[in-house]
């Protein structure tokens, strides 16, 4: 499993860049995902989303599905996008420290 | 999709059908980045109990086998010959005409002769020479015969993980050479080894834990249902109440979890509640969900037969535990293979269960008296024909629909005509795709058989290119907007596709067009289709 380093803190991730565990998100997380998804500033907006999907996560184990993402948050996916560039999944709960659905999605 | 998938211009472009400068026995497999999956995680193989579970990367040259990897192929190989005939028969019988080779939609869309399907089988029976025939061992390669190397066990792995079992080859094979089952067979084989892939292992891994590939626990899976039915309330004016778990139901229905989850096959389950609504309200039907047997899907299928069955077992059991009568299966592709070809011998028969007989029109499904599952296409259908569903036609008036066929409800199942007569009777405009790219000679979505991940995008959009071709004929033709379909895996799979190849046409489920048309008793003005979107004539109106 790769390992990355970002402001004096290890993380495991996937291929894919996702953490490998939900219980090692911590803030430096939140800025080396920044980082790599190429946002300039975290807006409340930004932290609305990412609020929303962890507490949602703790409830039930896994990510909202994209419409209730929506709602929730009163975000259009358009909106999503543009806050998080590649997306609600690769980009927002990557950052949240979700893991990444798998299956018929 | 990910910035290093080639364009499409790019790839059309790249596909080279010329022959090869070496023969493929002397073509090294290169397992090349957009064209495999990710190996499967290891707490999800540990987790079923499968062998060797540990971290490997496809890329590395060391794949950290058991030492003796040769022998426990070789062994289970010929365990596989005693056990499955057919493999038998497949391994003996192929002449090599090569009727199937350009029918592949993988080889179609990447030119790679690898793809033939007779060469997919090809890369196995040249072990099967080499290990159990008498002219393979005495003539060897002048047989078509090879040793198993790390080079071919890698072959085997990059092409076996790339065809989607979807068996198009096999309408056309002269000898019904039945292509998946090798590919199956071949997986199997692997798998023993534990060269899986993680889109197949971590959802079987899921369901095994969860009862759905996607991991949802019974309190999320109401959640979710009740998100839709605000949704419903919002659009309809209705309020629906999906019944869960209920003892004594007449009958449990399972689709695949990712009609749940993900879009647009979310507006398909709002299509299926309502139409349980309605049925419940005018005929009195008892339709209970589960929150256990809660994915139609099986990737057990894709892993091997012994995971297929345990994963298939649960819907039984559930089914007989709420002592239902019969099952109705949602729109899900590899389910009904699994339910009309193997159940029957594999957990069935179902004798607790009843011969299914539609309670509304009285019609009895003879066709599912053995493993009591009848698919909802079949049960809408035969409520129009009973003209027992009110409907309105006109509100699908904007769409332009075709209807693609998914591989395993066509080719696993023979169900060609009912999808068709629910959409014609639920929208004014339907227009197939040319006749040898639909029915049993449908092309495959390029993402069956748990290829739907992200990180083989170029593989799947090469394999998408036949049927995303023959949608944009009609597109072209006549303005086709919208491919409905009635398979989890197309719903995830064909909206990336036509972004990719035909941008104009969107993805729907067949319920969630019945749903749109569907008048319900006490309904509000409806301004918007399921996806609130305004109803044709509506575009001027207020939102809300």
């Amino acid at each position: 499993m790769p390992t990355v380093e970002f402001q004096g803190k290890s993380f495991n991730v996937d291929e894919d860049g996702f953490i490998d565990d939900y219980k090692n998100y911590c803030e430096e997380w939140v800025q080396y995902v920044k980082s790599q998804e190429g946002i300039d500033e975290l807006n409340d907006e930004h932290k609305k989303v990412i609020t929303v999907l962890r507490e949602y996560y703790e409830k039930n184990g896994i990510a909202p599905m994209v419409r209730v993402l929506s709602k929730v948050t009163g975000f259009k996916l358009k909106h999503i996008y543009e806050l998080f560039p590649s997306g609600p999944g690769k980009g927002a709960c990557k950052m949240a420290g979700l893991p990444k659905p798998t299956g018929c999605v | 999709m990910s910035d290093e998938t080639p364009k499409p211009d790019e790839l059309f472009g790249k596909i080279d059908y010329r022959t090869p400068a070496k023969g493929w026995m002397d073509t090294p497999v290169n397992i090349r980045k957009g064209m495999y999956c990710y190996a499967s995680n290891p707490k999800s193989v540990k987790n079923l109990g499968l062998p060797n579970a540990r971290a490997w990367n496809p890329l590395e040259d060391d794949w950290k086998l058991p030492e003796n990897w040769q022998q426990i192929l070789h062994e289970g190989f010929k365990e596989r010959l005693d056990k499955f005939r057919s493999i038998k028969i497949f391994m003996d019988i192929c002449v090599r005409c090569g009727a199937c080779a350009d029918k592949c939609h993988f080889f179609i869309g990447t030119g790679d002769p690898k793809n033939m399907p007779v060469l997919r089988a090809e890369l196995l029976r040249s072990i099967y020479r080499n290990d159990f025939t008498p002219t393979g061992k005495i003539f060897g390669r002048l047989a078509g015969a090879r040793p198993m190397t790390l080079e071919v066990l890698k072959e085997w792995w990059y092409y076996l993980f790339q065809c989607s079992e979807c068996r198009r080859c096999s309408v056309y094979c002269p000898y019904g050479i039945d292509t998946a089952e090798i590919t199956i067979f071949g997986r199997e084989l692997l798998n023993l080894i534990g060269l899986n892939i993680d889109w197949i292992a971590t959802p079987v891994s899921n369901c095994y834990n969860t009862g759905n590939h996607l991991g949802i626990q019974p309190h999320a899976f109401k959640d979710m249902l009740n998100f839709f039915v605000e949704d419903i309330e919002e659009i309809t004016g209705i309020h629906v109440e999906p019944q869960y778990n209920k003892k004594g139901a007449d009958i449990l229905f399972i689709t695949p979890s990712g009609d749940v989850f993900a879009d647009p096959g979310t507006y398909t389950c709002m299509g299926y509640m309502l139409l349980f609504h309605y049925l419940k309200e005018k005929y009195g039907l008892d339709v209970t969900w589960s929150t256990y047997a809660s994915e139609g899907g099986n990737f057990g299928f894709f892993t091997s037969h012994e995971t297929m069955k345990r994963l298939n077992a649960k819907m039984y059991n559930e089914a007989r535990r709420l002592g239902v009568k019969w099952i109705l299966g949602g729109e899900c592709g590899h389910m009904w293979r699994v339910i009309s070809q193997y159940m029957d011998t594999m957990n069935g028969p179902a004798d607790f269960l009843e011969t299914p007989v539609n309670p509304i029109t009285g019609t009895r499904f003879e066709n599912a008296a053995s493993t009591k599952m009848v698919h909802i296409a079949e049960f809408t259908a035969d409520l129009i024909r009973h003209g027992k569903l009110e409907l309105d036609p006109g509100r699908n008036d904007n769409k332009i629909i075709s209807f693609h066929d998914s591989c395993n409800p066509s080719r696993g199942m023979g169900m060609f005509d009912e999808p068709r007569y629910v959409i014609k009777n639920v929208a004014n405009n339907f227009y197939d795709m040319p006749a040898n790219t639909i029915r049993e000679q449908t092309f495959c979505c390029g993402s069956g058989s748990g290829l739907n991940a992200g990180e083989d995008m170029e593989l799947r959009m090469a394999g998408g290119l036949p049927r995303a071709n023959a949608v944009k004929h009609v597109h072209e033709t006549y303005g086709v907007n919208m491919l409905a379909c009635v398979c989890a895996i197309d719903r995830a799979a064909l909206p990336t596709s036509m972004e990719y190849w035909v941008p104009d046409v969107d993805v729907t489920g067949v319920h969630e067009l019945v749903a749109n048309a569907l008048i319900l008793p006490g309904e509000q003005d409806r301004t918007t289709d399921l996806r609130g979107e305004p109803l044709p004539g509506m575009e001027d109106a207020d939102e809300g």
